[in-house]
């Protein structure tokens, strides 16, 4: 017998008299069973999602759609940034000029060894969760393949304020699985010492979102 | 039919907990840093739980998916199958551990290299797959920060989510100092104890080898059945990199770690890193399903493993244990863990809930003092996000464990219950031994407690003092006045 087989038949083995005395199948999403809340927020979710962002001790820029490019400039010089890699479908129209920061983008892909000579990755995201401070990635045009935002030591990601879910539940109902999904919240961190937190381990050190808030869809 | 259990799930040789358990207790810096490290995330789970007010809910919806998908397990895992196999992932059964190990083995050796890197995972530990890939010549490089810390000093894990935390500071500088140079890049020169400085020693020590590795080995929080879509939930980034960069990945999980749908995620990813880490969310989740052209590995593994879970999927009242998340919440608030620490329990799955586990995956004759390893305070069940009656558990098997012995030659315990049946069913024989036992206690007494009972009784007072016994019984009371004023 394979072990596929066999395992299969061990779980009927084990399971099988019950499920036969049950009439029928009680459904797991019956209502007693969801009656949690859909969303946990309790203030504007733009205000809310910027504040717990800020609370894994990310950096948090809230600006005006047209203000992005110069948002995204003041980062990169505040982060004193030398090369810059752009996830492929990043919108033009958010690029600053250069200002002495090298905009790289990764089309054909760079290597592991050219994404580690980077020192920052710019992206956008698939959506924003308020309660929990999260962005995610779906790899979709402007947010890149994964290891774009995971070799370079920081990454800056710029969030619509029309992205931003409530909660978790909605922001689930939203992506595609499918697609490979990054939910970030906050830089890269362990607590494996004495349980003592520590930002900054082999992800990205640094994460920075700035909220474009008043952008079109 | 019977089914067999798992392998690999105890440290051999390991003593009984009640011995290995006096031993630990005479370590007091291991005490000490038990105390520090479970107290802080007490506080912090706590106050971000408090923050969810519909937290029973979620912990009742919860146990109520992880019921359903126990309950149809099979249909489950061949839909996980199907899904993944149409993802473009390859899936692999293992009936137990020897099974596992010698896939991933193969898998390895297919890959052409001799070095994998490893996302910190429970079910490798428990299938001892780092050193059945040593027996082949495949290095395993650990790259949680704490399973790095437990393999450069050769240790063993004592906790499900920080597996170093019998480990301070000074301890871990000083294991880095004189072991990284050893497997790759030395820890920097003056490295202090400070964690930062130690997380960055991590950092550069691991770096080249993520950069570089063709395979890594990961473990699975949750398998998704209708979409076939695998979560990883880390901190570090550790996972992200082992996940992303090499070009084949081989995860495994137990058959036990499968959700009916992707939506039913809704309800862990809140529960999970609350009760896990005591934050809102936990820095990195990764998903992905199958392979996805261009991102990625581009050559996917999924080894689903039995080792023992279709044993206690088979006990009714046990196979709540199954649902456990391995938030570790349960430890960091038993008593009996707090103290004695995780190496006690002699099992890759400590505290109470490896009391509960531990000995159905292997069989209970093979760990029968851990259902006893525990004072049935009621805290872990309270604690637990998917709502696991650990005190149940415990009881059932303690139950298990003795119907076993009666079996066999009776135990001083079973000696002390038959004389007590007896004493307790004849008026005269229970008078005579409370007048005895008046008696004797106060020649025993020093202060209001006996501290040691002569004798057989000694095993009893080595862990707990004893009240001294009345020097009037109720019974002789109730001659003397209650009967007088009853009868008024």
């Amino acid at each position: 017998m394979t072990a596929r087989a066999e395992i299969l038949r061990r779980v009927r083995a084990a399971v099988g008299d019950e499920r036969a005395a049950e009439a029928a199948l009680a459904p797991a999403d019956g209502a007693a069973t969801r009656a949690y809340l859909r969303s946990h927020a309790d203030a504007e979710v733009t205000e809310l999602f910027a504040e717990r962002v800020a609370d894994y001790r990310a950096v948090v820029s809230r600006v005006a759609a047209a203000e992005v490019p110069a948002a995204i400039a003041a980062a990169a010089a505040a982060l004193g940034l030398a090369v810059v890699v752009v996830a492929p479908g990043f919108p033009p129209a958010w690029l600053p000029g250069s200002g002495g920061v090298t905009w790289r983008a990764d089309d054909p892909p760079l290597s592991v060894e050219d994404l580690d000579r980077c020192d920052a990755a710019l992206t956008t995201a698939a959506l924003g969760i308020a309660v929990t401070g999260t962005i995610v990635l779906d790899a979709s045009a402007g947010q890149g393949r994964r290891a774009l935002t995971l070799v370079p030591d920081a990454h800056l990601c710029v969030v619509r304020a029309d992205q931003i879910e409530p909660d978790v539940p909605d922001a689930l109902g939203r992506l595609d699985p499918s697609r490979p999904l990054t939910f970030i919240s906050g830089p890269s961190a362990t607590s494996d010492i004495e349980l003592e937190r520590v930002e900054g381990v082999h992800g990205p050190r640094t994460l920075h979102v700035i909220i474009a808030e008043g952008a079109a869809g | 039919m019977s089914i067999p259990p798992g392998e690999g799930v105890v440290w051999l040789g390991s003593p009984p907990f009640p011995q290995a358990a006096r031993q630990a207790l005479g370590n007091s810096q291991l005490r000490a840093n038990l105390r520090q490290a479970t107290a802080t995330i007490r506080d912090k789970r706590l106050r971000v739980t408090a923050e969810l007010s519909d937290w029973e809910e979620l912990r009742t919806a919860a146990a109520a998916i992880k019921d359903q998908a126990a309950a149809h397990l099979d249909r489950y895992l061949v839909q996980l199958e199907e899904s993944v196999t149409r993802a473009g992932g390859v899936v692999h059964w293992a009936r137990d551990a020897s099974e596992a190990n010698a896939i991933i083995g193969d898998l390895v050796e297919a890959a052409g290299v001799r070095e994998v890197v490893k996302v910190k995972s429970m079910v490798t530990q428990e299938i001892g797959l780092n050193a059945a890939l040593a027996a082949r010549g495949i290095d395993a490089v650990e790259t949680d920060l704490a399973e790095l810390i437990v393999q450069l000093g050769d240790d063993r894990p004592s906790h499900i989510l920080v597996p170093a935390i019998h480990r301070n500071r000074d301890e871990i500088r000083d294991l880095f100092a004189a072991k990284m140079s050893l497997h790759g890049r030395p820890a920097p020169a003056g490295l202090s104890s400070d964690p930062a400085a130690l997380a960055e020693a991590a950092r550069l020590h691991l770096r080249d080898k993520f950069l570089t590795a063709g395979v890594a080995v990961s473990g699975a929080n949750f398998a998704i059945a209708d979409t076939g879509t695998v979560v990883v939930v880390e901190s570090e980034g550790n996972g992200r990199m082992c996940i992303t960069l090499p070009p084949t990945l081989i995860t495994i999980m137990g058959i036990e770690k499968v959700l009916p749908s992707f939506a039913d995620l809704e309800v862990f990813l809140q529960l999970l890193p609350r009760s896990s880490t005591g934050e809102r969310m936990n820095p990195y989740t990764s998903m992905w399903t199958g392979v996805t052209p261009g991102d990625g590995p581009q050559d996917f593994h999924l080894v689903l493993l039995d080792n023992g879970r279709t044993a206690t999927l088979a006990d009714p009242v046990g196979r709540q244990a199954l649902a456990c998340i391995r938030c570790s919440a349960c430890l960091n608030v038993c008593p009996v863990y707090e103290r004695a620490g995780g190496h006690a329990y002699g099992s890759v799955y400590p505290g109470p809930i490896g009391a509960v586990l531990t000995p159905q995956l292997i069989g209970v004759e093979h760990a029968a003092t851990l259902p006893f390893a525990s004072t049935l305070c009621g805290a872990c069940y309270d604690a637990c996000p998917v709502k696991i009656n650990i005190p149940e558990v415990l009881t059932h098997l303690r139950a298990r464990v003795v119907e076993r012995e009666r079996r066999a030659i009776p135990g001083p315990e079973a000696q002390v219950m038959a004389a007590a049946a007896m004493v307790f069913s004849s008026a005269r024989l229970l008078r005579a031994v409370q007048w005895l036992a008046g008696r004797g206690g106060r020649l025993l007494a020093r202060r209001g407690v006996i501290r040691r009972l002569p004798l057989a009784g000694r095993g009893w007072t080595g862990g707990r003092d004893l009240p001294v016994p009345p020097s009037r019984t109720f019974r002789a009371w109730w001659r003397r006045y209650g009967q007088r004023e009853g009868g008024q």
